[in-house]
Order: C-alpha cells, then structure tokens, then sequence
C-alpha cells in the first residue's frame, strides 16, 4: 500500500457506505476514511474533530473534514461514545490524504452495539459501492 | 437616461443570430396573465435634471456641514480626509465585486488582509474577519458565535449597551432557544457585583459596550474576570477611535470584541452603509463569521493574498455554515484601513486625545450653567449624558437657531430616564461651537445674537 | 511589489488634525490608570504621498466594470453610473445623522419613503423594508417574518424548501433561522421538479424559497402552480431577488404569488459592488405580512415624512439605524433617471444579450439545459474537461485576456458550470470579442493546453496556493 504501514490489519477492516473505515477491537472501533474517499476530497487543509466523550449514534455525523472549496461530513459507522481522537490532525490534516488507514486516522468509539459491525461493508462489497460512483 | 450601449441595428443582428422573431419570442414561457400590466413610474430624467433634483431633495436635510452636530449614540461626525474618498472611490475598487477571483483581485485582497491587521493590531485581538454590516449586527453575531462555541444558551447585556445593538440582538437570536437577560446600571455604568449574580453555568457570554452607550466607561476588567470565573466567552463592543488612548480589548481579556467602523473614515449617511469590525482569539479561528483574506504564494512563490478558511461559509456549508452573511462592507472597511494609515500610530493617539479634551472641556462649560446636572461622574471618552431641565422640542429649537443639531434625548432610548441629553463631541468641535451650544444651553427665552454664518469646507 | 503598508516608512504627523490645546501628558493623565492604553498599536505612519501612492496601485491589480467585461454569472455586473456616486456624496446625503429629528431630515425620508413605493410597484409586493444591508440579510428578515406569520397563526413548521440549484445563503439562513432544510430537486428540463416538490409539501412546511429566473437562468414557467400548492399547506414563496435583473416591467414576482420578496440593489439597481459590499437587500411583502416588517417603517402624514416605531408584530430590527441609505440614494436616483421605459429596456437588453451570447458559444460548449434563457445562462465545460482543461482554466485564462471570469462551479448540479451574465450595458462588439476570445481559449485547448492550464500568466500573480493558504492560516501582519 503505498500510504505506508498498515496501522489496522487491512483483511479485517470493514467499510460504511459513507466511505469511513473501521476496525474493531473488542468494543472499541478505530475509524478513518477511505483511500478513494481521501482522493475526492483532494487537500485536506482542516479537521473539525469529535469532542471526547461525545455520544453518537450510527450514521449520525460525528466530524467534519474540509478541503479549500468544499466541507464534509463525517458519520459514526457505529454507535457509541467517543473515546480519543487523533490530535496530530489538529497541526497536520494532510495526514488524511498521506496516510488514510495509519497516521491519519480520526477517531475511536466505544460501541454501544457491536452487532452493528454487521451492517458494515467488507472489503469486496466497499469496492462494489466505489465503483458505482 | 438609460446606459444602454446596443444599437437598434445591433438588436437586429442579435435576434437574427439566435433565430428568434422578435423579443416578445425569447420571453414566451413567461405565463400571459402575468404580462397585463405596466410599472407606474415617474418617467426618465437627465443626468441633468436628476441632479437638479436630487441637490433639491438633498438641501431639505440639516446637515452637518452647515451645522455643528453634538448627535453620536453609533455614529459621530468627525473629519474625513481628501484622501480617503480620493482612493477608495477609484473604479478599481468601487465596481469590482467580492475577490473569489484571486488573480484578478489582490488589490482588495490585500487592502483586506492589511485592513485585518489594523484592525487586530488596534484591538490587539488575533484575527479580524474582512468586516461585517454594522456594529449591531456583528454584536448579535458575536452572540451566535458564543452560543454555538460554547452550548451554553443565557446571554448578558448591560442595558448601557446602545439600545438598537440590543434590540438587534434579540432579532438575530429570536428563533434560537437562548436567554438574553439585560443587566440594570448604576451612575451609568455596570456594576460588576450585579453582574454576579446573573452569571451561572448556562451562561454563554457576557456582553459589555465600552464607551457605553451614555458615552461612559465600563469595568471591562472586572466584568471580564467574572465572565471568565463562570467558563463564559467575554464579547467586549468598543469605539475603534477610543483605542487610540484607552485600554483594548486584547488586553483586558476580551474573546470576542467588535464595534462600528463608521468613526474611521465614514461619512454618516444617514447611518448606513458602514462596517462593523469582529475579532476573536485564535481559539476561535474557525468559528468567526464572514470572509478572511490569508496571505499565501503563488505557483511561482511570490507573495500572493486569497480568500481562505472558506469552507465555514455559506456558499460552501450551506445550512451548517457559521453565518448567512455573504457579503462584508469591503469598500467601508477599505476607507477604514485608509484612514488609520493616514493617522498612523501618533495620529491615533492625538485624535483620540482631541475628541477626549474638547468632551471634556464642553462638559465642564455646560455643567456651569444652572439647571445643567451630572448624569454620571464615571469616566468617559468623547461622549457624555447631562440632566437638563427642557422641554426636548424648545430645547431643539434654541439648538437650530444657533446652528447645532443634537443632542441626542435619552428619554426616547430609556423612557425612566426624563430630562437627559446625550452630548458627542469630536474633533470637528471647535471652541464657536461650544460658544454658542452653551448659549443655547444657557438661554432657553429669545433668540441668539446674530454671528456670521457658519463656512466649513467638508467632505 | 507587494509591499504591505507595514513594510514601508515615511514621515506621517497626522498634520492634517489640528493642535492639542493642552499637553499631552496632562490630557493623558486625566484618563484614569485602568483604563489607559500601556502600548501603542503597530499602526504603519507613512507620509500622505505614500499612501495616495500604495493605495492607488493596489487598485490597479484589480479587475473592474469600469476597467474589464465582467460576465460573472448571478452578480448583474452592470454599468454603475457615475452621477450617482456623485448623488450620494452630496452633503445634504451623506453628513446627515441618524439621529438627527425628522423635520431635519424631511429629503432622506422622502429619498426612503418613494423608495419603498418604487420597489412594491416593481415588484408588485404591498409594502417594502429597506433596512436589510445585503442579499442574505434580506433573506434573515423574509425568513423571520415566516416565523412570526406562522407564530401568529399558532401553527408549528420546521421545514423550509429550497431547490437544489439555489445559493447557499438560502439554506444557511434557513438553518440560522431554525428551520430544517430540504431540497427539491431540478427537472431533466433544468427547473423545480414540481412533482418532488409537491411529495415534499405538508402541514410542517413553513416556506418555499426560489429564484425566478432560476439559478440556470430559466424562467420556472410552473410558478404559478407551484405557488398555489405551497399556499395550500399554508405555507409562504420567497422570492430571492438576485436575478430580477430578467424581470423589470416583464412581469412581477407579486403576481407570480409570492408571498416575500428580497432584491439586491447591488445587481439589478445599479449600487456599484465595492469589492464586496455594501449592497442593500430591501424586502417588500404582501399586503397581510406588513405588520411584521422590521421596525422602523417609513410613513407618510400631512405632507410630511416619518418613523412608525410602535409595531407590536414586528420582527424587531436588524441593523442599528434604517439601512444601508448610501446605497439606497444611488438606486433611487438610478431608477429616477431610468423611468419606466428605462428599467423596460434593461431588461429587454440584458436577456437579449444573454440569448445572442449562449446562441453563438453553444458551438464549442455543452448547454445542459437548452431553450432560451433570461438574462443569463449555465455551459458545462464537460467536453473541454475530457480534453484534461476544466473550467477553471477556462475561467484564469480568461483572465490573461482581459476578461473577468464567469461564474464556475456554480450552480452545483450543472457539471464543470460556467455562468454567465453579460448585463443590458455591454454592447454588441464585447460580446463579439467575449465570443473571439473564447473560442481562441478552444482553439489553445484544441492544440496547447498547458498554455490554459498555466494561466493566468499576465495578472499580478498566477495560480493562488490555495491549500497552503487554508493549512497555514496567515490572516494579519507581525512583525
């Protein structure tokens, strides 16, 4: 891959129709945006980030990324309650498009329903939904 | 008069090329019974004859080149410069529109970005926004800022913030679940301890006008600590000439601090338009309303200005935008940052101290005459509020008589407040005006002795 | 050189103010301890020449109508007429105070008071308010007055409507305002889809906000249907005015139904643009809305002209004072000197324009949306696109030309967008050279593109670094 290491092991990642990623551990999901969903939105200049603590349920939006001409949401793939976001964003947004599945990762949130990883995408079924764009 | 540049021939050409018959063709889907009627208007003039009519129309205004004016309350006669006019109505500035066009547009883009930096360094606030319609309407978006920043939803305001600032923040914040809870005043002023006692957990910011709208002085200091203690945002609105010599609000703590712009540079115009000024601490970067220039480089990395943090706004965010404001007072801000480069830092300063000692010393005149009582013996700028016994209808009558329009009656802001007049004195105040005002003052029976007409140049 | 002010130095002692009477110091210490200054601002001190001197070259990396053709797209970039820059600077008009009695100000609120009665004849509404100072402030007042009508009328709405192909100030304000936005999409033809539009009415639709001429630059020739079936669900049309431009003595918005109506008097009345601002955005409503408009009104008793400011419904105010009255003089002498026939030929001549213009480029570009347009028009640079060249090439290398860019990107649902309104003042012969010009740029597209896509190379400076701007804000001076 060439936006370096695998932070999350790429087999066992799933995807939201929303283009973010997650991997889960236990209860606590890891969340990024995709590689194709970082090349849409070009330059990341900003990254509005979820307070810790914060409460959220699936699909609703949980922070905002912005490129020079354009502001996008980003929705929880599951529920819970926000536990750490990735300050490094904070000083370098372009983490997002350098290293979308490592370094520029975005937040973790402890799932209230972990059933809901099922609603996710696999990896071959994301593909399909990227393609349909 | 029409500034129409086709000619009948060319109409020709043009409907031949596009294949339509006639003009009425190109209009067709425009529904039949909405074409049954014609504008009732009066019908075209002349360059010639609209001036003639409108010099007429312009001369049944008193105005304040024919006489001194003690009116403020928001907007304050002082001087304009020459140069002022000279180069913010060049073409150039005038008929270009907002610089979304970079390339094309540095000239604004960077008298903005130079605007931005005047502004910060007079309020020794971190960033300035490209301006806002008036002081009102950046107080009630300073409100928003506050309730959105913090989720809190009460807001304080001392009633000695200018009534319409107030009113206009109510409209703005009317359809919001919000509070606004207006603080009583003592000898014109807040007091901090009352203060105190309305702040609470809910509390999203206190506001404070200094100068207040009575011209005095308010504790920033204290007001802003106690704001502080209770975790909300202080909004400080203040005159920018003011800061020529009185602390800003940088210093005193202020997170958010606005005001109108009109004293710099801006002819009154009945009021509008003008710009309001809104600065923030870095903190709040990215939740200040309306347009920013940023400096940055261009592909060959020469130094090169830009609209920039525009993904807050409207035409990007669209309902989840920081504010509706589209639009900034660019040319006014532009007379602004004019204006405060032709004063300099000194300039500033002795400004300021002209409009600080002919107040002061037409406070004093005034107070020695019978029947003149002190409102307030608070400190003050260039405005101030005296107690005087008048009927406000005679009392104006004496005032015209002598060529002076103003003061302004409190009575008809503060209804509880009877015999109270509010005196704005700039530096376009001389010692024959303050002659004659005191007369005015003085003589409520018989007219004024005759003096020579009053000559001023002024634009 | 882009020399900042702070960069310079020159002699400056403000000698243009007068003398103090007393020392400094002594004034200085009558301001008590706590409340002086301690440190000066870093304001620039330069000589008067040199200021002249910064400022007038700043100017001059401008574009401007007075300078350049500016075809930008939903901005009616007209011709300001001089005489009315020098109406406004009339003292008699720009030293009057707000505050000053009324009977010192009888000529201003006449200026006010036939203003209002000008803009309702026009527009065919009852009544106008003339305090909102832009387009989007217009746009909080009409909304406001939606919710207080409602209000009134003890009935609960959340939803305000708007089309996809609107500006983005209308969902903004809407959300400002409380509202819960939902789109209504645009039909293959390029207007509202009156079919979606009705699935989405109901009892919680509080308001329908359109444009007519469209954001395409297409009259909605459904507009009379569209607004019987927002008023059956009682709820309110609102007309945003930045395309009246199409409209003047053709038709009025009041018959179409609507309900409120903001225009922009920085477009289609002539207040020159100021590099933004000031406008003025006047609001005018129908006969039962009136006793919402914000207060104070301007009414007219024995001859003579005042402030109504005892209104119980009002939405309150929305700016200290009565308006932007700078730059309401400029429009009222404006259409002083158009008259009737004046303001007919504006229009006539601005969609004549537009349709001359779209006729002779849809040789060379996709038109989305055909038939004729009103006073301004959309392309696609879709195939242009395909050739590696988007349309914001197109749009700087206009510039190297001479010519201010279009509208781009705008409105979102037309691909690669290119908006363009020419305006009733440019003539026959810059449209032509317009037309030259762009087919040059094809003919660069065709056989050089990097030549497009390294514009613009004659401007100040070229291509903005945009991204580094937004990563690394640098919005004022340190030293």
């Amino acid at each position: 891959m060439e936006n370096g290491e695998w932070r999350v092991d790429a087999s066992k990642l799933k995807y939201a129709q929303t283009h973010e990623w997650v991997s889960l551990k236990g209860n606590v999901a890891t969340v990024g945006i995709s590689d194709h969903a970082q090349k849409e939105i070009s330059d990341v200049v900003f990254v509005e980030l979820p307070a810790p603590g914060r409460v959220l349920k699936q699909k609703e939006s949980a922070m905002v990324i912005e490129s020079v001409k354009a502001a996008f949401d980003i929705y929880a793939p599951m529920s819970g309650k926000i536990t750490r976001v990735n300050e490094k964003l904070k000083d370098k947004p372009e983490l997002v498009n350098r290293s979308p599945y490592a370094d520029g990762w975005l937040f973790e949130i402890e799932c209230s329903n972990v059933k809901e990883w099922d609603s996710l995408l696999a990896g071959d079924a994301y593909e399909a939904v990227k393609s349909a764009h | 008069m029409q500034y129409i540049s086709n000619t009948e021939q060319d109409k020709k050409e043009m409907l031949g090329a596009i294949g339509a018959g006639s003009f009425e063709a190109l209009i067709a889907k425009v529904p039949r019974a909405l074409r049954n009627f014609k504008l009732g208007l009066p019908a075209g003039l002349s360059e010639l004859e609209l001036m003639r009519e409108l010099e007429g129309l312009s001369r049944q205004n008193k105005h304040s080149n024919d006489y001194a004016s003690y009116l403020g309350g928001g907007n304050y006669d002082h001087f304009i410069p020459a140069v002022v006019n000279a180069l913010a109505h060049r073409g150039e500035f005038i008929t270009s529109y907002t610089p979304y066009q970079g390339e094309a547009s540095q000239g604004t883009l960077q008298s903005i970005y130079e605007y931005q930096s005047l502004i910060c360094e007079l309020t020794a606030m971190d960033v300035s926004n490209a301006s806002m319609y008036d002081g009102a309407s950046s107080l009630a978006e300073a409100a928003l800022l506050a309730l959105r920043a913090t989720g809190r939803r009460r807001i304080l305001v001392p009633a000695t913030t200018h009534p319409e600032y107030r009113q206009v923040m109510r409209t703005y914040l009317s359809c919001l679940d919000a509070e606004i809870i207006e603080l009583p005043f003592s000898n014109g002023a807040t007091d901090p301890g009352v203060l105190k006692k309305f702040l609470n957990a809910d509390t999203a910011a206190v506001v404070a006008q200094s100068p207040n709208f009575f011209g005095v002085l308010e504790d920033m200091r204290s007001i802003s600590d106690l704001c502080h203690n209770a975790g909300a945002l202080f909004i400080a609105s203040v005159n920018p000439i003011s800061l020529g010599i009185l602390e800003p609000p940088g210093e005193y703590g202020a997170d958010i601090a606005v005001g109108e712009g009109q004293p710099l540079g801006n002819p009154l115009s009945f009021g509008g338009p003008h710009f309001g000024f809104f600065t923030v601490k870095e903190a709040l970067l990215r939740k200040i309303p309306g347009r920013i220039a940023g400096l940055t480089v261009d592909r060959t990395g020469r130094r090169a200005f830009v609209l920039t943090l525009q993904a807050r706004e409207q035409h990007i965010r669209r309902e989840k935008a920081t504010s509706n404001i589209c639009t900034n007072h660019s040319l006014c801000a532009l007379k602004g940052a004019i204006y405060l480069t032709l004063l300099g830092r000194e300039g500033l300063k002795k400004l300021a101290l002209l409009n600080f000692q002919n107040a002061h010393r037409a406070r004093e005149r005034l107070l020695k005459i019978k029947g003149v009582r002190v409102f307030s013996d608070g400190p003050f700028f260039n405005e101030f509020a005296l107690h005087i016994k008048k009927n406000p209808a005679a009392f104006r009558a004496d005032l015209l008589r002598e060529k002076i329009l103003g003061p302004l009656t409190l009575s008809e802001f503060y209804p509880d407040l009877p015999d109270g007049f509010l005196f704005a004195v700039t530096e376009n105040r001389t010692r024959w005006d303050e002659d004659r005002l005191t007369r005015a003052v003085g003589e409520t029976a018989g007219p004024a002795a005759k003096k020579e007409p009053r000559v001023r140049a002024h634009f | 050189m882009s020399e900042l002010i702070f960069e310079k130095h020159s002699r400056n002692d403000a000698s243009w103010l007068p003398s103090l009477e007393m020392p400094e110091a002594a004034l200085l210490g009558q301001i008590p301890q706590t409340h002086r200054r301690k440190m000066a601002p870093a304001i620039p001190s330069l000589s008067e020449l040199d200021v002249v001197r910064h400022f007038t070259n700043l100017s001059k990396k401008n574009f401007s109508v007075d300078s350049h053709f500016y075809p930008l797209g939903s901005c009616t970039m007209k011709y300001n007429p001089k005489s009315l820059d020098a109406i406004a600077g009339l003292a008699g008009f720009s030293q009057i105070h707000p505050y000053q009695d009324e009977a010192d100000a009888q000529g201003a609120l006449r200026v006010l008071f036939e203003m209002q009665a000008f803009l309702s004849e026009i527009t065919g509404m009852a009544e106008f308010t003339l305090q909102p100072a832009a387009g989007a402030h217009g746009e909080l007042c009409g909304l406001l007055i939606v919710g207080a009508y409602h209000r009134s009328k003890k009935e609960k709405k959340t939803k305000v409507l708007i089309p996809d192909s609107a500006h983005g100030t209308n969902p903004a304000t809407a959300a400002l305002c409380g509202y819960e936005v939902v789109q209504v999409r645009t039909s293959a033809k390029g207007h509202v889809d009156v079919a979606d539009l009705k699935a989405k009415l109901g009892d919680d639709v509080a308001c329908f906000m359109m444009t007519n001429p469209n954001t395409l630059g297409l009259f909605e020739e459904d507009i009379l249907e569209i607004a019987r079936a927002v008023h059956a669900v009682d709820g309110l049309v609102y007309y945003d005015g930045a395309n009246m431009n199409a409209l003047l003595g053709i038709c009025r918005p009041g018959d179409m139904g609507f309900d409120i109506v903001h225009l922009n008097l920085h477009k289609t009345f002539a207040v020159p643009h100021g590099s933004g601002g000031p406008g003025s955005g006047p609001v005018g409503v129908r006969k039962e809305l009136i006793g919402f408009l914000p207060s104070p009104r301007i009414l007219k008793k024995d001859g003579g002209f005042f402030f109504e400011k005892n209104a119980p419904q009002s939405i309150g105010k929305l700016r200290s004072f009565y308006g932007n009255f700078g730059a309401i003089i400029r429009s009222y002498a404006y259409i002083r000197a158009l008259g009737r026939e004046g303001l007919e030929a504006v229009s006539e001549n601005a969609i004549l324009n537009a349709n001359y213009l779209k006729t002779r480029l849809k040789e060379i570009f996709d038109v989305p949306y055909d038939g004729f347009c009103m006073h301004e028009f959309v392309l696609s640079a879709r195939r242009q696109k395909m050739k590696g060249v988007k349309a914001l090439d197109i749009a700087k290398r206009l510039l190297d030309y001479g010519v201010h860019a279009p509208t781009v990107y705008f409105p979102l649902i037309v691909e690669e967008a290119m908006m363009i309104e020419p305006t009733e003042t440019e003539s026959k012969e810059t449209l032509d050279e317009f037309v030259r010009v762009l087919f040059q740029i094809q003919k660069e597209i065709d056989e050089e593109p990097q030549k497009v896509l390294d514009a613009p190379s004659t401007t100040p400076v070229s291509r903005i670094d945009e991204v580094r701007a937004a990563r690394e804000p640098n919005l004022r001076f340190r030293r």
